[in-house]
């Protein structure tokens, strides 16, 4: 079984294989939604059993144990805390009399109807459980209650619920969820519940403390990659390098001789070494002699994509995205036209914890340990590879060390279960950090083009936006996406800017590239919004306006726009003077249901050497249901977003990846991160998404204060500091090291560079 | 066999003697808590301390351990910069995935132990050799900060 690719000759068969596993992620705009199994009663494989058991989400056990069984996985984003503030705020109580688990696979009681199916991603968790989850508290707690008035023999409307325990207010008496867990069993389930005012709330909107986290600091919890099975070994895997090619001929008699190498595994497009620890099977895999099929690809390089990109903007029909009135009339009577195109590169996920997965493939089932944000895709996977059907496929899903998109495919685990059922024994799968830089699927390239014309007061009259670039949607979903339908992720954070546009055209060309592509941090807006911003700055300059001065101008009919954008001026200070050499940027935009307004502080030196000095950040994400983890999200989404915009970009030569580990796939250190301050704007609003949120306002405030500081635009990502010099400055090249971290990483390359010399004996920290 | 003191327990391992220190840890005694980030000593995930020096165990062949005690993340708490750190860490919330999270609290704890009054600037110099992909700097310094107070 290969490593499905979704090269265009290879896609036919994965698509089928998701249609046939009835897998519906991405399926919201075919209007497929399944609904969240609010007093769904029915029991599931795998699941928690209880005395207690009204829905989906609540277990509470006679001996008083409560567990919730959480429909989205932690990935570090905080959604396991934030969930059980929900359920936990209605059933009355506290966090930590709580354990929570996360959902088995199972798409019927576990689903995200924004994404059609099991999954965690888009910013969409809080969101989709804001009521579902609130219900079930509710549900289960009139269960309780009643079934304690039933006991008491006294009207419910005297009991009251809290902290686990309900007390018959007139005569103080008291009993534990507990002792009322088989009772409460018997009761009916409420077809509806009242909620709590907002006024009422307990623990929305309190910082309680992560209920992920005491596991993290002395290494107790277990992530995918630190299972162990009894009997189990190690593999670690080389797909073909090239895009879309295949497995040739392979010499394993030197790996065969490596101490500790059991197994030589091959696949389609790859061929794995198992030993019996990781060691031994990497240093298995280094000495095999492999030959490949490099297939169609061989050639392909990410300049000639690129420039397929661009002659597909110009020549191919575009799919309409939004047109209000007549954008070329308004562009030909328009005082001043203003136009610009923007280049965004591929990029890798990189998530610290690099792929895994353990399997074990016996007569007639499958166990899978993994952490995955699709725990039913990983399921079906598992299904087609072995062929078993979906109830003999066991998903353990775990803690995951950071996501971003890239374990919402479990292509991997399809590859580790092909690899696994060759062997007896159960094998658990690590991709070594280079596989996983260069086998991974890809933030899409885009190049998009814009423009506008402006009035005699230098506002824009018209708006023209064309984006051209692949379909997520389209490498993603069963049955991939039409050709002439528009792939609404391609323009989130394009068609509807938070500005009063009174003409305005945005299109989309469709130019799937040939390597395989998928969601990354802020999807669609991560790549919109820095071409909407910084254009949008490129605006108030053509008409000597003052940024933020010209946003306000544009904001006056969105109230929550300029309410971010406000707050976000006051506390920058912006306008106040800056040192020569430093600037301002700031970034205005609505994604996933938040507003966010971010002013960058940053210093450019003569060398074209960028310094984060400070950014500012407002929000308006709604009801907060745990302001602490909305902030560290923007911090670490801004963070997240900076270090793609100063350093990351994958590209392609001879049709492999060039980047290989973190030396030259660069992520921000700590010597490099601004000061953070985020303010909050009240709001009763529902709940709006904030895990990418801020990853959204990074690039263009970025680009924004880079050009406040040196009067340079950048349009291309990442950012280019060559194009910063001053003149005069030395012209050796810019490294994208910035100073301070350059004598660190000297220390590191020559650890380095000792290690593969294989003579290293000591390798100091610093 | 090679001799190793991990965590206070001396332990006897049978492995080639180029074997990193991490997959000796990870795979043949099973202290898993130490992670597997990049294997080329650029990320920190795998920090450990070597008689209290902070280390990068996956480039750090077993032999050349010797006698010099092996602290992972699982023992850290023992000592006292290990357990204010780990203090700090949750009562600032630094924790995201917390997959780095050993690693940085391994060379967190280890500056604190040389340094106990670490300035911003001892902070980039100890620090920036861990990478930590959910951005938690900020309160990874802030929380540096507090631990070095309590």
């Amino acid at each position: 079984m290969s490593k499905p690719s979704s090269s265009p000759q290879k896609v036919t068969s994965r698509r089928a294989f998701l249609q046939g596993s009835g897998l519906l992620l991405g399926f919201t705009m075919l209007g497929a939604g399944i609904r969240p199994g609010f007093a769904a009663a029915e029991p599931v494989e795998g699941d928690v059993t209880a005395a207690f058991s009204p829905d989906a989400f609540i277990r509470i056990d006679s001996d008083g144990k409560i567990t919730f069984i959480l429909p989205n996985i932690e990935m570090g984003q905080g959604t396991h805390t934030g969930e059980a503030t929900l359920i936990a705020e209605e059933l009355e109580v506290g966090l930590d009399q709580v354990k929570v688990v996360d959902a088995p696979p199972n798409d019927k009681l576990y689903a995200t109807a924004a994404l059609g199916g099991q999954a965690t991603g888009g910013s969409t968790s809080m969101r989709a459980t804001w009521e579902s989850l609130r219900k079930a508290g509710a549900a289960a707690r009139t269960m309780l209650v009643a079934a304690a008035a039933a006991q008491w023999s006294v009207p419910v409307a005297e009991c009251s619920a809290r902290l686990g325990v309900v007390t018959h207010q007139p005569t103080g008496r008291q009993l534990a969820y507990g002792v009322l867990a088989d009772a409460a069993g018997k009761q009916p389930v409420p077809t509806d519940v009242k909620l709590k005012d907002p006024k009422d709330f307990q623990l929305i909107g309190k910082s309680l403390r992560r209920v992920d986290t005491s596991g993290k600091v002395n290494g107790a919890v277990i992530y995918g990659i630190d299972v162990r099975v009894p009997g189990m070994k190690v593999a670690t895997v080389a797909a073909c390098p090239v895009v879309g090619g295949k497995l040739g001929a392979v010499d394993e008699k030197a790996a065969r001789a490596v101490p500790g190498v059991r197994d030589i595994v091959k696949l389609d497009n790859a061929v794995a070494v198992i030993g019996d620890h990781f060691w031994a099977a990497k240093k298995g895999l280094e000495a095999l002699t492999i030959s490949w099929d490099e297939g169609a690809h061989a050639k392909l390089s990410s300049a000639d994509m690129m420039a397929t990109l661009k002659a597909a903007s110009k020549n191919k029909t575009p799919i309409m995205a939004r047109q209000e009135g007549d954008a070329a009339g308004a562009l030909k009577a328009a005082a001043k036209t203003v136009e610009a195109s923007y280049e965004l590169p591929f990029l890798a996920h990189a998530p610290m914890e690099p792929i895994n997965c353990v399997v074990h493939v016996r007569a007639d089932e499958c166990e899978i340990w993994v952490g995955t944000q699709v725990p039913t895709q990983a399921q079906g996977w598992a299904a087609q590879v072995t062929g078993f059907p979906l109830d003999k496929i066991i998903v353990h899903n775990h803690l995951i060390g950071g996501g971003f998109g890239r374990r919402l495919v479990a292509e991997s685990v399809g590859q580790a279960v092909a690899i696994a059922k060759q062997v007896s024994y159960p094998v658990k799968v690590i991709w070594t950090r280079e596989e996983d830089i260069q086998h991974d699927l890809y933030r899409p390239a885009y190049f998009d083009r814009i423009s506008a014309g402006l009035g005699a007061d230098g506002l824009p009259t018209v708006w023209i936006d064309h984006v051209a670039g692949g379909s997520v949607l389209g490498n993603y979903i069963p049955g991939g996406w039409p050709q002439d339908k528009l792939d609404d992720d391609a323009v989130e954070g394009a068609a509807k800017p938070p500005y009063d546009l009174p003409v305005i055209q945005v299109d989309w060309v469709r130019e799937d590239p040939p390597v395989p592509i998928t969601w990354w941090r802020g999807v669609g807006p991560t790549h919109n919004v820095f071409v909407v911003e910084s254009f949008m700055d490129e605006l108030a300059h053509a008409a000597g306006k003052d940024p933020v001065e010209y946003r306000r101008a544009l904001t006056k009919n969105q109230s929550r726009a300029a309410g971010v954008l406000e707050l976000a001026a006051e506390k920058s200070g912006w306008g106040s003077p800056l040192p020569a050499g430093s600037g301002r940027g700031i970034a205005l935009h609505d994604a996933f249901g938040s507003f966010m307004a971010a002013v960058l502080e940053i210093t450019v030196s003569s060398a074209g050497e960028i310094t984060l000095d400070r950014a500012v950040v407002a929000v308006d994400c709604g009801i907060t249901i745990n302001p602490n983890t909305v902030e560290a999200q923007i911090e670490g989404g801004l963070i997240f977003g900076l270090s793609a915009a100063l350093y990351s970009g994958i590209t392609f030569s001879n049709g492999r990846v060039d980047q290989s580990n973190f030396h030259d796939y660069r992520i921000l250190r700590n010597n490099e991160a601004p000061k953070i301050e985020i303010h909050h704007l009240k709001s009763l609003e529902s709940p709006g998404g904030i895990g990418e949120t801020a990853t959204v306002s990074a690039a263009p405030a970025l680009a924004n204060a880079i050009f406040a500081a040196t009067g340079k635009r950048l349009r291309s990502l990442p950012f280019d500091r060559n194009q910063l010099k001053s003149d005069g400055a030395d012209k050796t090249k810019v490294s994208m090291v910035p100073p301070l971290a350059a004598p660190l990483l000297a220390v590191l390359a020559n650890s380095k560079q000792r290690s593969e010399t294989g003579i290293e004996t000591d390798v100091e920290a610093q | 066999m090679i001799a190793l003191t991990v965590n206070g327990e001396d332990r006897s391992v049978d492995v080639p003697d180029d074997m990193p220190l991490l997959w000796v840890l990870r795979d043949i005694i099973g202290l898993t808590g130490t992670k597997f980030g990049c294997g080329i000593a650029q990320c920190g995930a795998c920090t450990v301390q070597l008689d209290g020096q902070p280390v990068r165990s996956c480039v750090l062949p077993v032999a050349s351990v010797g006698t010099r005690h092996v602290t992972t993340v699982e023992a850290i708490g023992a000592t006292p910069s290990g357990k204010k750190v780990q203090q700090a860490w949750l009562d600032l919330e630094v924790i995201q995935c917390g997959y780095c999270q050993s690693g940085q609290i391994m060379s967190a704890s280890a500056l604190l132990e040389r340094n106990p009054d670490p300035s911003d600037g001892d902070i980039d110099a100890a620090m920036s050799g861990n990478i930590c992909r959910c951005g938690t700097y900020t309160r990874i310094r802030a929380a540096i900060k507090q631990a070095a107070k309590a």
